[in-house]
């Protein structure tokens, strides 16, 4: 950034100088009076197309560096699940804790923050952090941060929505690690774990009937598949993360497991964000579960081809 | 003043709401854009008198979002795209070529009366119900949840769109064919060569929005699902088709104002411009390179990160022919004889302020600080030091330049360097705050906001009064000239080209006998004609040689 | 006014009257290329992410019906290209039969294309219109397949109301060719009319594929 300012300060006062300096010392002094025609000079052209492309090329690369390290968050991350809605936020803790128009994050940690929307495009800004992320309805955006400085920030929408548009922010407390999971615990009950609301949904969505863990249903166990590598039909692979989650949910023709048939029926319409976010978190927990050696839709480890 | 010109020729409602003639069509188009300027103005008024406060003073959330809605597509649409072109490239691109008119008139008239119904049609829009979903009419606010008069507001700017389609078109075929002889292409003016390149952009970007706001349009009258992520549909493809024209637009709005700029500048510094082909030059790849940015305007919707370093790569080059721009208008100044007319003082006004722009431009392109500043006050700032800083005045220099040619009357010369001078002050005063503003985190399109950013949006109001003086000044004193300023003559300035040849006004076939260029554009030294400094004289009072 | 042919206005040669009206079609069908272009992207994005619906939804429309289509609108740009030559050799009464033949074919396009559409009303697969793909097809399936048929009425659509804007046109060339404005040294009207024509022939000639003939074995 100040880098930037700087060549643009350099750039800014040196041409507005010369532009001034030039108006008076060449000043008109009798009325016919010509200027000294000059054509051009290919060397200044040169020179001034060369040098500020150079420092374009800088500026670029010292941009580029920073949004790729922004843009691919860190393995291990706390995740909070963000849902944007006309016009507020709802954020969800990993507990299930929820909070409205409201963060709490731990001191020293990396955050991610998996961004939904249930309507228009909406935008979760936190200007104290340097960071933003427009919220697009009908796919996940994913933003990080780390907060280095216990305190409390504003965080805002910044993508035009509607009517409340300028109502719709709140606070980012980063609090001490210790202060953190203390808050977490103490305001958790009444809060419903996703993990439990994601599996109480697997069964009562029916998807229980088809997703056998032992692999001997008509779909896929799903175990461990949560991060892995999913071998598909056409013979490519997909990593199976949150976004992949939603769309086999919402769109499940879109992308079939290698040796099996289409049978999925799609849930669209019939979920909420929240509730798709909450079987995630069920499917997140079965990472840890069994692989079976058939029935699982995993690539093999064994890259060969 | 000639006896008869292109304004008495004829008398009569019927003889201009049925012209042909492009000169009467330009002042047409001068009276409309004025209007929606007007209309503009208005709602950006009330926006920056709401903003004194926190918690907004004069309107509720809904109307105020449908004031920054309106203001911009007032004065995007109907004002800032058609000014230049419309006004000042009609009159003048046929007497710079030396030709007797476009080669379309009648397409020409077309394209006035299709911007008056696409002007109809957004004016009926904003006074049943109004519009709230930003000119940007990003989906699926404005497709699916918004309550305000979209339809009529999208069927009007894609009407309107012809009306540039058409005007492009012209222009273009106009250069092509219809130049006087002698007239080749490096012997035409740069103010020609600004309007050829912004006509390529007329013709190639217009036809996509026009069919991104039809699918929109059709989305939300048939409940179709093209932008709808709920039928399957992709609010970024609305984004990638709409910034596919809006990108180019920008380019439309600033072109036109450069090639003023590239006019005014020879003349008040009596010397020709410096790298004549490096200007004419960086008009064409401004606008070739432009439509291969338009993604910046989406760096953080979650698009491929290849594809953002690849947008934002290109967004730096396409800095590049501008900055060339701004090096070879500077060093024209150098060595020139240089006078203080009010055409000058605008002129170098927009240097600065494009400057300021401009280089405000290579912080949006950085990816890393883009994260920070994207869709706040920021942009807000930049943009409008662009096109208000840049392209208003680009007109409104024009205005002043091209008066005594136009309308046969010179302006008051000290008032307009006073209002010239106001009007610099006033918009400085008005969004050099917003810069910082949209660093301390300000989101844009906010209609209230926290108390920490009050002082900052009062600046910014109190400089808006200043710059609304400014406007009001000149359009006062242009209108009384008309009927009470003094006698212009042919070439008052005295400037070099074509048009200047020829009666002020020039008569409705631009010229008595058809001219035949032998002289190079701008060449002061060569124009004895021109009854300034002859051979023998001393011509420059600085020295060398 | 002046009469069709005569030189006028601010030209100064009918030659430059000629190039003029011919560069300025040329650069008005490179707009439509830009307008068309816009669709086809949304298509070509929507199929790739869909192939499998678009395929399905392509099978419901009528093959035969679009293949004719095709043929006559070949057809009635090989009528209109014998129009242009009649003109330049000065066969006016011929010039005359050839564009009547265009219109005429013009016109039976039209009513096959609304043939067509009448089927897919039949069939409820207008969107937006009582929209179901087949009975029991669930949300989703209606959602992905509705934006195949948005497309192919906005697209089909829009090119039947270039078609019906060329066909205004030739009554206006055949009209004027009745009255013999025609000669080997003014022809431009024709000429350029009939590039509108063959362009929007060109239009049908991508559409027809790519709507009608995804999978198809």
């Amino acid at each position: 950034m100040v880098y930037i300012t700087l060549i643009s300060l350099f750039f800014g006062v040196a041409i507005t100088a010369a532009i001034v300096y030039f108006f008076f010392k060449y000043r008109r002094t009798h009325p016919e009076q010509l200027g000294v025609p000059i054509h051009g000079d290919m060397r200044l052209e040169t020179a001034w197309i060369v040098v500020p492309a150079l420092l374009a090329m800088t500026m670029f690369a010292w941009g580029a560096v920073v949004y790729v390290d922004y843009r691919r968050a860190p393995v291990d991350t706390l995740d909070i699940y963000v849902i944007g809605k006309q016009w507020m936020w709802k954020a969800q803790q990993p507990t299930g804790l929820k909070e409205i128009n409201e963060l709490h994050v731990p001191v020293g940690r990396d955050v991610k923050l998996i961004l939904a929307s249930e309507d228009v495009i909406h935008d979760f800004s936190v200007p104290a952090f340097r960071v933003k992320m427009d919220v697009v309805p009908g796919h996940y955006n994913t933003m990080w941060f780390r907060p280095t400085k216990v305190g409390r920030y504003h965080f805002f929408c910044s993508q035009y929505c509607g009517t409340n548009h300028s109502l719709m922010g709140g606070w980012v407390t980063v609090m001490e690690p210790t202060d953190y999971a203390a808050w977490l615990s103490g305001a958790s009950e009444g809060n419903e774990n996703p993990v439990l609301a994601g599996e109480k949904l697997f069964a009562d969505k029916a998807c229980i009937t088809c997703h056998l863990s032992d692999g001997r249903g008509r779909a896929p166990s799903l175990n461990g598949v949560y991060g892995a590598k999913v071998l598909l039909a056409d013979g490519s692979t997909v990593t199976a993360d949150e976004g992949y989650i939603r769309e086999s949910i919402l769109e499940p023709k879109a992308k079939i497991v290698a040796g099996y048939q289409p049978l999925m029926p799609s849930f669209q319409g019939q979920m909420t964000e929240e509730q798709i976010l909450n079987l995630t978190a069920y499917i997140k927990s079965l990472q840890s579960q069994p692989v079976p050696a058939t029935g699982s839709g995993i690539a093999p480890a064994t890259g060969k081809k | 003043m000639p006896r008869e010109h292109y304004l008495n020729a004829t008398y009569g409602i019927r003889s201009w709401l049925l012209t042909t003639d492009h000169k009467r069509i330009a002042m047409l188009y001068l009276v409309s854009v004025t209007f929606f300027f007007f209309i503009g103005g208005a709602f950006a008024t009330m926006i920056r008198i709401h903003l004194l406060t926190p918690t907004g003073l004069l309107v509720t959330p809904e109307t105020y979002n449908k004031l920054f809605t309106m203001h911009g597509v007032a004065m995007i649409f109907f004002f800032l795209i058609p000014s230049i072109p419309a006004v000042l490239g009609n009159f003048l691109l046929p007497i710079m070529i030396g030709a007797k008119d476009l080669a379309f008139p009648k397409i020409n008239l077309l394209s006035w009366y299709i911007y008056l119904i696409g002007g109809g049609f957004v004016l009926y829009s904003f006074s049943t119900g109004g519009l709230d979903t930003g000119w940007t009419f990003y989906t699926p606010l404005s497709s699916v949840y918004s309550n305000s008069a979209v339809t009529p507001a999208v069927i009007g700017v894609f009407i309107n769109g012809f009306s540039s389609i058409l005007t492009g078109l012209n222009f273009i075929v106009t250069v092509h064919t219809m130049r006087a002889p002698g007239m080749t292409w490096f012997r035409m003016p740069l103010f020609v060569w600004a309007q050829y390149a912004t006509s390529i952009i007329f013709i190639l970007g217009t036809p996509v929005i026009a069919i991104t706001l039809l699918l929109a349009g059709m989305e939300r009258m048939f409940h179709l699902g093209f932008f709808n992520p709920a039928l399957g549909g992709d609010p970024i493809l609305f984004q990638h088709l709409f910034w596919f024209y809006s990108h180019p637009a920008v380019y439309i709005m600033i072109l036109p104002a450069m090639g003023v700029i590239s006019e005014i500048i020879p003349t008040f510094a009596r010397k020709p411009i410096f790298g004549y082909s490096f200007i004419a030059a960086s008009s064409i790849a401004i606008a070739v390179i432009g439509f291969f940015v338009w993604a910046h305007h989406m760096f953080l919707t979650g698009q491929s990160t290849y594809s953002a370093l690849a947008f934002s790569l290109l967004s730096y080059l396409v800095a590049i022919p501008s900055a060339v721009k701004v090096f070879n208008w500077t060093s024209t100044l150098y060595k020139g004889s240089i006078s203080y007319d009010t055409p000058m003082l605008y002129a170098l006004g927009f240097i600065g302020l494009f400057l300021i722009g401009g280089l405000t431009g290579l912080f949006l392109a950085c990816l890393g600080l883009d994260i920070h500043i994207h869709d706040t006050y920021f942009v807000v700032a930049h943009f409008h030091y662009i096109m208000v800083g840049g392209a208003v005045m680009g007109y409104v220099g024009g205005l002043h330049f091209w008066w005594p040619k136009i309308t046969g009357k010179l302006y008051p010369e000290f008032l307009a360097r006073v209002a010239a001078v106001i009007l610099f002050i006033g918009f400085n005063l008005t969004f050099f705050p917003q810069f910082l503003l949209g660093y301390l985190g300000m989101p844009r399109r906010y209609s209230s906001y926290p108390p920490e950013f009050q002082v900052l949006n009062v600046m910014s109001t109190a400089g808006a009064s200043i710059l609304a003086l400014g406007y009001l000044l000149p359009m006062i004193y242009l209108t009384w000239s008309m009927r009470y300023g003094k006698v212009a003559g042919r070439n008052p300035w005295p400037a070099t080209g074509l048009e200047w040849q020829t009666d002020s006004p020039p008569p409705t076939e631009n010229f008595d006998v058809t001219p035949e260029v032998t002289w190079e554009p701008y060449d002061y030294e060569n124009r004895p004609d021109l009854g300034l400094a002859i051979e023998g004289a001393p011509t420059h009072a600085h020295g060398d040689d | 006014m002046h009469r069709t042919g005569e030189l006028f206005g601010q030209y100064k040669t009918l030659e430059q009257q000629r190039e003029t009206a011919s560069l300025g079609m040329w650069i008005f069908l490179s707009t439509e290329v830009l307008f068309f272009g816009g669709m086809f992207m949304t298509y070509t994005l929507n199929r790739s992410t869909y192939p499998d619906i678009f395929s399905e939804a392509s099978k419901t429309i009528n093959l035969w019906l679009g293949a004719v289509n095709t043929v006559v609108l070949i057809a009635s740009s090989l009528t209109m290209a014998m129009a242009v030559w009649s003109s330049q050799v000065g066969k006016k009464k011929l010039l005359t039969v050839f564009l009547v033949a265009t219109l005429v074919l013009g016109c039976v396009f039209l009513g096959i294309k609304s043939v067509e559409y009448h089927e897919k009303y039949v069939e409820h697969h207008i969107p937006g219109w009582n929209y179901q793909f087949e009975p029991g097809a669930d949300v989703s399936t209606n959602a992905h397949t509705q934006l195949f048929f948005s497309l192919y009425f906005a697209m089909t659509g829009l090119h039947a109301l270039h078609m019906i804007v060329g066909a205004g046109l030739l009554l206006w060339l055949i009209r004027q060719s009745i009255r013999g404005r025609f000669t080997p040294e003014y022809n431009t009207p024709v000429e350029n009319i009939g590039l509108y024509w063959h362009f929007v022939d060109i239009v049908w000639i991508f559409l027809f594929p790519l709507l009608y003939l995804i999978d198809r074995h």
